[in-house]
């Protein structure tokens, strides 16, 4: 009973801090929720027994990237939000098509029977530790992915020099 | 625990193109002549098709396999890379959009397409993906001045962001029903269980989240502003690659991942494709600017391949491989002969060019023949190997409906024909020849000649 209080604490926290992230008219505002939907993500992952997500969670999303969105937005110093013309009003087909896969999505979500059990159980991470489970997996059966990843990264410092950068 | 050290023949390509990729970052601060960048990038796509015949296999645990499937695809992206490096040479100097780390994003671009050709495993495919996507934004914008360019990228970029979190989503659910990311896995798990909605569901973000790679209708928003709006040899490196590599993943995780529930997504597939051939070939009839009629003839080209996909046989996935290098050939062509032109993005630019420019003119009907499907060129082969495996495979009312559209798609193709020949010129239009852009014209005319008169050289 208390893991379902708590799972479902954090879920619904979760949903009304992104309405509220979404429909704030000033931005810094918008960010200062947005750090408390990361301290709740990071409570959901300590509840999935992954305390190094959890860690990681507040380590670089809370402390480094929101700290980068707050710079950017003084930055611009934008008090308030800009107002400018929608580029789309068709709202009724936009509603229809939301409201649509939204009833499609709980019809799926309902009927939704969980597979069969994969290796990495509550039991095995906890005899194991998460972060060691963590990093074997990464760096044996996760080699190949996390190559590309190191690659896209690469890109992205790339492209936001081709962008940014002053040409000569 | 020990880890055997992976077996990296099958990922030599990849490797060799990534490193070259790196290289040409460090060579553009010893360089100043970028042709040197060029050279070295087409030395790369060679050294990578030398090795690319020898690199069969599976390895990292199932999660990337080479075969000819993929191998074929990659045949297709090394072309697409060259002949864009031919086209960017001197098209980039008149722009003043030359900078060195061009090239390098285009390796990279292309590196992340082969590795989706060749993903087994859901993972490896989104991170190929995001790879490849990555760099095409960032190409896309390169034209930093230029508010259109601008435009381009950060569309781009939102609706590829958007395409991503939906594929995530199909694939987390796929997950949360198979608890595994292996396409070969999925198949067996799914044989064993009964069709859900959560399957359905899975698969529809799956199938719409590839739709906005290959720009299939009614996710194609993006292609015809990002289309005119990114620098013309971009616009032909993206109606080629990444469409390519879109279908390389639609074939491999529908025609493995999903064979058993094959019933279901066939009604999907095939909405898709009637909508993107309409939407494709009567869009294409109202413009002016002929960069967007390309892209919307590019959609509706994505309609026909799907076509190919829906037949669900073997032969059907052949007869997609075939298009797909035969449209690289004729699109690339194409944008070849706009980009020659020193005024040729508006339709009314090619008034009376045969007049003045008999042979860009006569190289162009070539390429607009092609791409609307007359013999002998290749364009006429690739749709009757499409429509003969939906023929074959049942689909008779699909492909009298295919043959409709492709019928209609000759008012919008052959009216650049009869600008180019049956009006009479304003004035002599300013062209903008190099050894580079013929090299890369010839290439594509002699290819669109011998696929269209011996088929034999790409069909088995």
């Amino acid at each position: 009973m208390l893991p379902k209080i708590f799972f479902g604490y954090f879920s619904i926290a979760m949903i009304f801090v992104s309405i509220l992230i979404i429909t704030r008219r000033n931005p810094i505002h918008s960010i200062l929720w947005m750090l408390v939907l990361f301290f709740h993500i990071a409570g959901l992952y300590l509840f999935l027994n992954a305390e190094f997500l959890a860690a990681v969670q507040m380590i670089l999303y809370a402390g480094a990237i929101l700290v980068l969105f707050l710079f950017v937005i003084m930055m611009l110093n934008l008090r308030k939000e800009v107002e400018v013309e929608r580029f789309l009003g068709e709202w009724p087909i936009a509603v229809f098509v939301g409201g649509a896969t939204l009833v499609l999505v709980i019809m799926a979500l309902t009927t939704l029977t969980q597979g069969p059990v994969g290796q990495y159980t509550v039991e095995a991470i906890q005899a194991e530790t998460h972060v060691k489970a963590l990093g074997k997996a990464l760096y044996t059966e996760y080699l190949y992915p996390f190559e590309i990843a190191s690659l896209i990264l690469l890109i992205a410092v790339v492209g936001a020099m081709v962008l940014a950068k002053k040409r000569t | 625990m020990n880890m055997p050290f992976p077996n990296l023949a099958p990922v030599t390509p990849e490797i060799i193109l990534s490193i070259a990729a790196m290289l040409l970052l460090l060579m553009e601060l010893v360089f100043k002549n970028k042709g040197v960048l060029a050279l070295a990038g087409l030395i790369a796509v060679a050294v990578t098709l030398y090795v690319l015949p020898s690199s069969f296999g599976t390895t990292f645990g199932g999660m990337f396999i080479s075969d000819s499937y993929s191998m074929y695809f990659k045949l297709i992206f090394m072309i697409n890379l060259a002949l864009t490096i031919l086209l960017s040479l001197k098209y980039l100097q008149r722009e003043k959009a030359e900078c060195g780390e061009y090239y390098s994003l285009l390796l990279f671009a292309t590196t992340g397409m082969m590795i989706m050709a060749s993903a087994r495993d859901f993972i490896v495919l989104y991170l190929g993906l995001e790879l490849m996507a990555l760099s095409t934004y960032v190409l896309a914008g390169i034209k930093r001045n230029d508010i259109k360019s601008n435009e381009a990228a950060l569309k781009y970029f939102l609706l590829g962001a958007f395409s991503s979190a939906l594929l995530l989503y199909g694939i987390s659910l796929l997950y949360g029903l198979t608890t595994t990311t292996d396409l070969y896995k999925i198949a067996a798990q799914l044989q064993q269980s009964e069709v859900s909605t959560t399957l359905l569901l899975s698969m529809i973000l799956i199938a719409v989240a590839f739709s906005f790679k290959i720009a299939a209708a009614p996710f194609h928003m993006w292609a015809p502003d990002v289309y005119e709006g990114a620098p013309t040899s971009i616009t032909a490196f993206m109606s080629v690659g990444p469409k390519a590599a879109g279908f390389a993943v639609i074939g491999r995780v529908f025609y493995v991942a999903f064979q058993n529930v094959q019933a279901d997504w066939t009604p999907i597939l095939i909405g898709i494709a009637i909508l993107t051939m309409a939407v494709g070939n009567i869009l294409a009839i109202a413009q002016t600017n002929i960069k967007r009629m390309l892209a919307y003839s590019s959609i509706a080209h994505a309609g026909y391949m799907l076509v190919g996909i829906i037949a669900g046989t073997a032969e059907g996935q052949q007869a997609m491989m075939t298009y797909m290098l035969i449209y690289a050939f004729m699109n690339m062509g194409a944008f070849a002969v706009v980009i020659m032109l020193e005024k040729g993005d508006e339709i009314k630019d090619y008034e009376g060019l045969a007049k003045t420019r008999p042979v860009i003119a006569a190289l162009m009907l070539v390429f607009m023949f092609s791409l609307t499907g007359i013999p002998p060129t290749a364009g006429f082969v690739g749709k009757f190997n499409i429509f003969m495996a939906a023929i074959n495979a049942g689909y008779v009312w699909l492909v009298v409906v295919a043959v409709i559209f492709s019928a209609i798609s000759a008012y919008y193709y052959l009216r650049v024909v009869m600008n180019m020949y049956m009006r009479e010129p304003a004035e002599t239009a300013a062209i903008n020849p190099s050894p580079s852009l013929g090299l890369a014209l010839v290439i594509s005319v002699v290819m669109v000649f011998v696929i269209g008169i011996i088929p034999s050289v790409v069909i088995g």
